[in-house]
């Protein structure tokens, strides 16, 4: 059986100039992204230092401190130099992966190691999390379109409306009240947990199962209304009429010819997305004290640590920025109408 | 996409169906498989809900990280239990010259490291000597050798510090005292190794490092050759929790066993509680009200932007008589603290002063009109006040923005001030913006407060000439720009004073002084709250006694003297409905497992179909 997107792929044009279109496209995008990156990080950089707050007051603060050791400080951190040049500094160390001293949260230790510790348990909760919240909501997505209306239809999306506009960290909250005790409510570790590896594993996994559900619970929904409309903007395309006509059963129609092209718009969410995804991920991971990127973000705001906000914010951005880069390389790869265009 | 997505639902379709089966059963059957714990002995666990930075004492700045140090370090000499004064530690006695310059400390021999090793004057001696020679050294505890001289050890039992002036707190020198033969090696002090258990769990004191996982928990052991006598408690674990509510939580399902930091309602909701009992403890920390009277650097040269008005001691007065701070303490505190007096809290009841009945400015609107009457300043047809040149009485009011407690100190100040012919306008700000502000002396009035020491010095330095900042703007430590001859006299006096209770006199004479000028209104000291599990510890040793905080200390005393409850009562946590979980869990993986094959039953038909 043959659907008009084969044939595309079987004669596209592009093929014949070999991969130079390919690869001019590649270079252009990757450029973009590297220019984004760049200006975030010029962005961030004096947007900090208009901040209020003297850096040297904000670590001194309630701490018996000498004059001497006041003017030891400054100096040692270069805020008495002129603001360009501290700019030339920083930004030769950010492309040698230095991003700075912690002030306040661990004082004196570099920004990437305590970003680099963070970023582990950060991609176990937030991809399990989008994981699931991807094939949950896309499930959901697909059954509410192709009955739409019905009773499931309906309910289903308001479930999944209701979840999305709830607080996360009340959620969470709540959560830990409704399972009384049956999952830890701290961190990713327990201090009793026997030291051998299965152990060890499922013991992570425990950990895991609260702040997982809470983010699921919270983000299937964006996914889900997604599919659900997209999947409804092809269920009166003619080439589903022709799969009926065949006789294909109604089930193979959907899942054969409706959802692959219906998948598309929905592709490039997951990963434009999953940046975004990473800083949600804030206050979820306060309220479980999962010990991920998220929680920094939230001890350095409260402090503030201005280094670590500035390297965090960098990272992240930077992680939102390759993703768009990656989702729009790999909707190149899946629609031959964007490479023909 | 459309072929290759085909292609791959054909081939992974079934797998897929199986495999989300598969993930659904073992996510179910997660809580079931856990009990697999390595549980010994009787554990106490405390919930932190503050920061670790370091645990090289040398480095360790945050509360959570010093504590840390206390734990597992002896001091020369510590805070007792009883009243927070200067008792015996590693030092068994101490004697300072006639002059109060050279000060000789008797070690206590028999002391060993946890690697078998002496602990020695030679280590102390050594822990000094290395803050004065080693600018990493003094990240944390620096001010304490700032006046230091020499240090030396004469001996394995005796240990003389020389100063280059008086120091009062000679006999609380809060520094760990770290063993020579493992730190001496070490050049870089902030190098991460130090902060590993190789090298800063080498250590003296009532527990020792076991375990430390980065942003998740501390755990130690019972050092059972502990010079006092064993702990209580075979284990410590500190948990970190990012999020108080979840560490109530926690406590409510026993998950934790101590818990503080609370705030007032979270307090209130653990009273009553089965099996949790709540402490709310005499605070180390004053609030206060803090007027701008004309405020002026250090060269005497006025700073800031400070309403005119409030130079007038009159005004300031008056705003001391409109503002009730027992209802301050009532209304905002939940009762759960003590009404201010001078700036040392009432929990040091050595140096705590109190207004006597004829000092008092008792809180009285009707005497607050008339005050501002008399002094000239009549109230317009709006019922606000004007001053000699004509000009509204309208001050602003700062704090921090994201204190409950500033906020609603704010709306009564406002209320009560209104009252009295004076508008406010408030302007709550971040931390840091505020910091910014007080700094200068760009306020009118400010919430703000100290955290103070048992040793009085502090509180009191915070008000002298000296402590207010260069004509830069930097460099100050003063919480009220306060500066008088009188004060600073009474200061100067209690520095060099070796009787102590002549020293208190002088203490609450400078207390009385400030009270009395009208530079800031000590509004309250809020209690520490804490909670725990009377079900599973019988008792904590509390500073001070009889009513003192468990953790909120400066000492081991809260953890070292826990009682678990009953004998051989475990503590570890409950499992009573482990049963019922396991059969809810089993039904759970039935009813997916039944369920996926049902689906992909159907999924394979349709596909035979085709």
């Amino acid at each position: 059986m043959t659907t008009p997107d084969q044939a595309a792929v079987l004669v596209d044009p592009d093929e014949h100039r070999g991969g130079t279109g390919t690869a001019r496209f590649v270079l252009k995008k990757v450029l973009e992204a590297l220019i984004s990156i760049v200006l975030v990080i010029v962005l961030f950089f004096f947007l900090f230092r208009m901040l209020p707050g003297d850096p040297v007051a904000a670590m001194t603060r309630d701490r018996v401190t000498s004059p001497q050791q006041i003017a030891e400080l400054r100096e040692k951190m270069g805020v008495d130099k002129p603001v360009f040049v501290q700019f030339g500094n920083y930004f030769w160390d950010l492309l040698h992966g230095d991003l700075g001293e912690s002030r306040l949260l661990n004082n004196g230790r570099p920004v990437a190691d305590m970003i680099g510790e963070r970023l582990w348990p950060t991609i176990l909760l937030v991809g399990s999390a989008t994981l699931l919240a991807v094939v949950l909501g896309l499930w959901l997505g697909i059954r509410a379109a192709w009955r739409r209306d019905s009773f499931f239809d309906r309910s289903q999306t308001g479930i999944a409306l209701t979840l999305w506009s709830v607080p996360q960290f009340w959620l969470g909250l709540m959560l830990l009240v409704a399972t009384n005790g049956l999952f830890p409510s701290r961190g990713m570790h327990s201090p009793d947990a026997a030291p051998d590896v299965l152990s060890q594993t499922l013991d992570v996994l425990h950990h895991l199962v609260l702040p997982c559900v809470t983010l699921l619970a919270v983000f299937y929904a964006q996914y889900m209304l997604i599919m659900r409309s997209s999947l409804l903007g092809e269920m009166n395309a003619d080439y589903l009429t022709t799969a009926r006509a065949k006789g294909l059963r109604d089930d193979l129609v959907r899942r054969r010819h409706a959802v692959p092209n219906a998948l598309l718009p929905t592709t490039t969410l997951v990963f434009m997305q999953f940046g975004s995804v990473l800083a949600g991920a804030v206050t979820v991971e306060a309220v479980f004290s999962w010990p991920g990127l998220g929680q920094l973000t939230y001890e350095a705001l409260h402090g503030p640590d201005l280094p670590v906000l500035q390297g965090l914010f960098t990272v992240l951005a930077s992680a939102v920025v390759l993703m768009n880069l990656l989702a729009e390389l790999l909707y190149r790869v899946l629609d031959p109408r964007v490479r023909t265009s | 996409m459309g072929w290759f997505s085909v292609q791959f639902q054909q081939r992974a379709g079934r797998f897929a169906r199986v495999g989300a089966v598969v993930a659904a059963a073992t996510l179910a059957a997660i809580p079931l498989a856990v009990p697999a714990q390595a549980q010994q002995g009787k554990v106490l666990r405390v919930a932190l809900t503050t920061g670790i930075d370091h645990l090289n004492p040398f480095t360790a700045a945050l509360s959570a990280s010093t504590q840390i140090g206390r734990f597992t370090f002896e001091f020369l000499t510590i805070p007792n239990a009883e009243k927070a004064e200067a008792s015996p530690a590693l030092a068994e006695s101490w004697t300072p010259s006639p002059d109060k310059l050279t000060w000789t400390f008797k070690i206590r021999s028999g002391v060993k490291w946890s690697d078998g090793q002496p602990v020695t004057a030679k280590d102390a001696a050594f822990t000094f000597n290395r803050m004065l020679t080693d600018e990493n050294a003094r990240t944390a505890n620096g001010n304490y050798v700032a006046n230091f001289e020499t240090v030396t050890a004469p001996d394995d039992t005796t240990l003389v510090i020389k100063t280059k002036a008086v120091q009062v707190n000679m006999n609380l020198l809060d520094v760990p005292i770290v063993p020579q033969h493992i730190w001496e090696p070490i050049k870089d002090l902030k190098a991460a190794s130090t902060d590993t258990l190789a090298v800063a769990g080498v250590s003296d004191g009532p527990f020792q490092l076991t375990e430390y996982k980065p942003n998740e928990y501390v755990k130690f052991k019972a050092n059972k050759d502990y010079w006092r006598g064993a702990p209580k408690v075979d284990e410590l674990q500190l948990l970190v929790f990012k999020d108080t509510e979840a560490a109530v939580n926690a406590l409510k399902q026993g998950e934790v066993d101590v818990i503080n930091r609370l705030n007032p309602n979270q307090f209130t909701s653990l009273q009553g509680q089965q099996g949790i009992t709540t402490n709310a403890a005499p605070g180390r920390r004053y609030d206060e009200l803090a007027i701008n009277f004309g405020v002026t650097d250090n060269a005497n040269n006025p700073i800031g932007d400070g309403n005119p008005v409030l130079k007038d001691i009159n005004v300031r007065k008056a705003i001391t008589q409109a503002v009730d701070t027992q209802a301050i303490v009532d209304k905002v505190l939940k009762g759960l603290g003590q009404v201010g007096g001078g700036v040392v809290p009432a929990i040091y009841a050595d140096y705590h002063w109190d207004p006597s009945d004829s000092e008092k400015v008792k809180f009285d609107l009707a005497a607050a009109n008339t005050t501002l009457e008399q002094a000239g300043y009549k109230k317009g047809p709006d019922g606000v006040r004007t001053g000699p040149g004509g000009a509204k009485l309208e001050l602003r009011l700062t704090g921090h923005a994201n204190r409950s407690y500033d906020q609603g100190v704010a709306q009564y100040v406002t209320g009560w001030l209104k009252d009295i012919g004076i508008t406010v306008k408030q302007d709550l700000v971040s931390d840091d913006e505020l910091s910014d502000r007080t700094a200068v002396g760009k306020y009118d009035l400010a919430i703000g407060g100290y955290g103070t020491n048992p040793d009085p010095d502090y509180a009191l330095s915070l008000h002298t000439c000296g402590a207010r900042p260069a004509p830069d703007g930097k460099g100050g430590s003063t919480d009220t720009f306060f500066c008088d001859a009188a004060y600073d006299d009474l200061y100067k006096k209690q520095l060099t004073e070796t009787d102590d209770a002549k020293r208190a006199g002088y203490v609450k004479q400078a207390q009385a002084r400030l009270y009395s000028q009208f530079p800031t209104i000590v509004l309250d000291y809020q209690n520490a709250l804490e909670a725990y599990r009377s079900d599973k510890f019988s008792a904590f040793t509390t500073q001070p006694q009889p009513k003192g905080a468990i953790l909120e200390q400066t000492g081991y005393w809260g953890v070292y003297g826990a009682t678990p409850a009953g004998t051989g009562g475990s503590a570890d946590s409950g499992s009573g409905n482990t049963v019922l979980w396991i059969v809810i869990g089993a039904v759970v993986v039935v009813v997916l497992v039944g369920g996926g094959i049902a689906l992909s039953r159907r999924g394979k038909t349709a596909e035979d179909r085709e």
